[in-house]
């Protein structure tokens, strides 16, 4: 039997900051992992792969990462991408920072 | 020290302009990402978890004052105002923005540093003693060598799509502080019967998914022969290597699949070809390069002022004791400044502090600094009579922690906070025993332990030769921790062995905790050192006390 296809977003790096940025409905790039768009459907979740590959000058190395849906929006699975949500735990930097900052506040 | 030629200068400023023009070529859209990562990797830049990093080559781990303030300008205009220094003797900007490298080359170039060769399957940047040129116990200067190893290798024509990376570490001590057991090639200077000096030459040593000690492909190479004979390892390797398996390329499994004996012959063969292409123009190198290395001009130094402070100030005193070691010269010492402050991170650097460390490197060291394997910086030339005066100054900038050989003085790769190779975090758990055994007010009382982590199989944090080894792994999910035991970095380099099954996040503190107290219990004095305990009495009673005692808290929990 076929795995079952678990709830995805599609994730990558920005080409000039280099920093995670995650693909929106409205074919956007957010900063904030909350924003990003849920791929319940295997082959929409391709489509939409596909379609982040297809602008290389926006993003870098774009995959689908797992995650669960939640009250407000979706959470990271694995660790892996909670750091990459966050940023290094040794300092407030990456997302944190930029959270705490005036960009985000 | 070595100052760069014309055609170095030359060389650097075609490379950045160069990668000028590839870096806009990405951004309009005429390079893929593609075509621009073997580019880009070229260059030192790789793109990491949260951003790009830039790996700048510090070459044998030595620099003056001026190229130390670059890094830290460098550091505050275009990252986030610190950077981290390695194992390989190199310095990491975690921060910075694709369209900033070009500058940021430029700025390197304007004090002879780079970033060519930190990355790809190419020979590294050669790594060396830090003590080099210092050290009281050194046979000779292992940086002439290096360079003439840097500038042989640089661009080499041959060697520039070898099968794996290629790293050559250069010791000039018989004490061997540059691991050059872990090395693909790792060359220890040792004296002739005649008074002379000559090359023992290990090869297929390396750390990361298989780890192995090197083996000595040449017990006494006569210096002259030197770069013959390496270009005829290379070489071989190149031609032997297995480029079918990445995991499989490095010189060490050749050595393995083909036994030391046959590669010996294999480089012999070579050898009597390649020399005859080395007509003695590395040898006039060799000779201008080591006239740049003269050592500086050492006073006879008084001694009182250091004296008195030692015995008047217990803070002075525990510093020079675990900090200073010693100098060729009498009246010197040769100083490490620990980038280990209980709870930071490991081989980090602030701006202000590089500019500390630059100030005091010029003030009163001769103007040289060196970063050690250990992700430490040195100050090798310094009057003893200036150490209290330097140490109040560095005491002003959590530069003074007394911890060089310590249990908190823990080697971290960057781990999943940074790496995108990564399985699990280092940094955090580098901080958190660093923290707790503060805490305990143990560390003293321990003596020399060291711990080293590595956040996945690549060994970056060379775990495998630490007394303490941890390495990061991913088990379904979850960080888990796996311990070795026994591990050494030294002339009779050992990798450690593994205690059992991993420890969770959570538990790898105190698990750290329970070997450390077993040591304590089991030492035959104050004087046995862990890894003695360790090897006199095996693995049986730190396995006991690791996994015995977590077995009894389950039970006592459930
Ligand atoms: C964050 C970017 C880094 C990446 C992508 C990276 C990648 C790697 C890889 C793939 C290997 C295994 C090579 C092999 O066995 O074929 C390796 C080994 C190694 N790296 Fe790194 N590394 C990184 C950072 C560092 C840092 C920060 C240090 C020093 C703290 C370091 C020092 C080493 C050392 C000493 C080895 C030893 C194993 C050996 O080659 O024998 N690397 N690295
Ligand atoms: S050991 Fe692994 S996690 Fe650590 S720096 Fe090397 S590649 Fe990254």
């Amino acid at each position: 039997m076929p795995r079952a296809f678990t709830p995805k977003v599609v994730t990558g790096n920005a080409l000039l900051e280099g920093d995670v940025i995650y693909l929106t409905e409205a074919d956007g790039w957010s900063r904030d992992l909350a924003e990003a768009e849920v791929l319940d459907d295997e082959a929409v979740a391709q489509l939409r792969l596909l379609d982040a590959q297809s602008r290389p000058g926006e993003v870098v190395g774009a995959y689908l990462a797992d995650v669960s849906p939640g009250a407000n929006g979706p959470e990271p699975t694995h660790f892996r991408e909670d750091f990459r949500r966050t940023g290094p735990s040794n300092y407030s930097h990456g997302k944190q920072e930029q959270r705490s900052g005036t960009e985000f506040s | 020290m070595y100052r760069y030629t014309d055609f170095d200068a030359g060389f650097v400023a075609e490379r950045n302009c160069q990668f000028r023009a590839q870096v806009e070529r990405r951004i309009d859209g005429s390079l893929t990402e593609d075509e621009f990562k073997p580019l880009r990797l070229m260059n030192g830049l790789y793109l990491q978890l949260h951003a790009y990093m830039l790996r700048v080559a510090i070459p044998y781990g030595t620099l003056n004052s001026g190229q130390m303030r670059q890094l830290a300008y460098i550091a505050e205009r275009w990252d986030k105002g610190y950077g981290h220094f390695t194992t390989r003797q190199n310095i990491q900007f975690n921060w910075p923005e694709l369209r900033d490298v070009p500058d940021i080359l430029d700025a390197l170039a304007e004090v002879e540093m780079h970033a060519i060769q930190t990355s790809g399957n190419t020979i590294r940047n050669v790594t060396a003693d830090h003590f080099a040129g210092a050290a009281a116990d050194e046979v000779a200067d292992p940086r002439p060598v290096a360079e003439l190893i840097r500038q042989w290798s640089t661009d080499h024509p041959e060697f520039q799509f070898l099968p794996r990376k290629f790293k050559v570490a250069v010791t000039g001590s018989p004490e061997d502080r540059a691991v050059t057991a872990a090395h693909d090639i790792g060359l220890r200077i040792v004296e002739t019967a005649e008074g002379g000096i000559a090359y023992r030459v290990l090869v297929g040593g390396g750390l990361g998914r298989t780890p192995m000690i090197g083996k000595v492909l040449h017990d006494a190479l006569p210096e002259a022969d030197l770069l013959p004979y390496l270009e005829a390892v290379v070489s071989v390797w190149n031609l032997l290597g297995r480029r079918d398996n990445k995991y499989k390329s490095r010189i060490k499994i050749t050595v393995h699949e083909h036994g030391i004996d046959e590669i010996r012959r294999l480089v012999e063969e070579r050898f009597a070809e390649t020399r005859t292409a080395f007509t003695g123009i590395d040898q006039e190198m060799l000779a201008a390069i080591r006239s740049q290395f003269a050592p500086p001009a050492f006073e006879q130094a008084s001694t009182g002022a250091f004296e008195a402070a030692y015995e008047r100030d217990p803070v002075f005193r525990a510093w020079a004791d675990a900090n200073l070691a010693a100098h060729r010269a009498p009246g010197y010492a040769i100083a490490q400044i620990s980038l280990k402050a209980h709870g930071e991170t490991p081989g980090d650097a602030s701006a202000a502090q590089m500019r500390v460390m630059a100030d005091i490197a010029e003030r009163f060291g001769h103007d040289e600094l060196r970063i050690s394997h250990e992700q430490n910086v040195v100050l090798p030339h310094l009057r003893k009579d200036d150490l209290p005066e330097i140490h109040a100054i560095l005491r002003e900038h959590r530069l003074a922690t007394a911890n060089i050989g310590k249990i908190s003085d823990i080697i971290a790769c960057p781990g999943m906070d940074y790496c995108a190779l990564a399985t699990a975090r280092s940094i955090p758990i580098a901080q958190e025993i660093a923290t707790r055994f503060d805490a305990l007010k143990t560390e003293a009382d321990i003596g020399d332990l060291k711990i080293k982590i590595s956040g996945c199989i690549n060994a970056c944090g060379h775990h495998h030769v630490g007394h303490i080894g941890i390495l990061g792994l991913d088990r379904a999910g979850v960080e888990n921790y796996q311990i070795t035991l026994g591990g050494d970095q030294g002339p009779d380099a050992t990798l450690g062995s593994r205690t059992g099954p991993g420890f969770s996040a959570d538990e790898i503190v105190p698990a750290i905790e329970r070997i450390v107290d077993a040591y304590l219990d089991l030492r035959e004095d104050r004087n046995e050192t862990f890894l003695e305990t360790y090897r006199r009495l095996g693995m049986a009673p730190f396995k006991a006390a690791l996994y015995d005692k977590a077995e009894e808290a389950r039970a006592n929990a459930a």
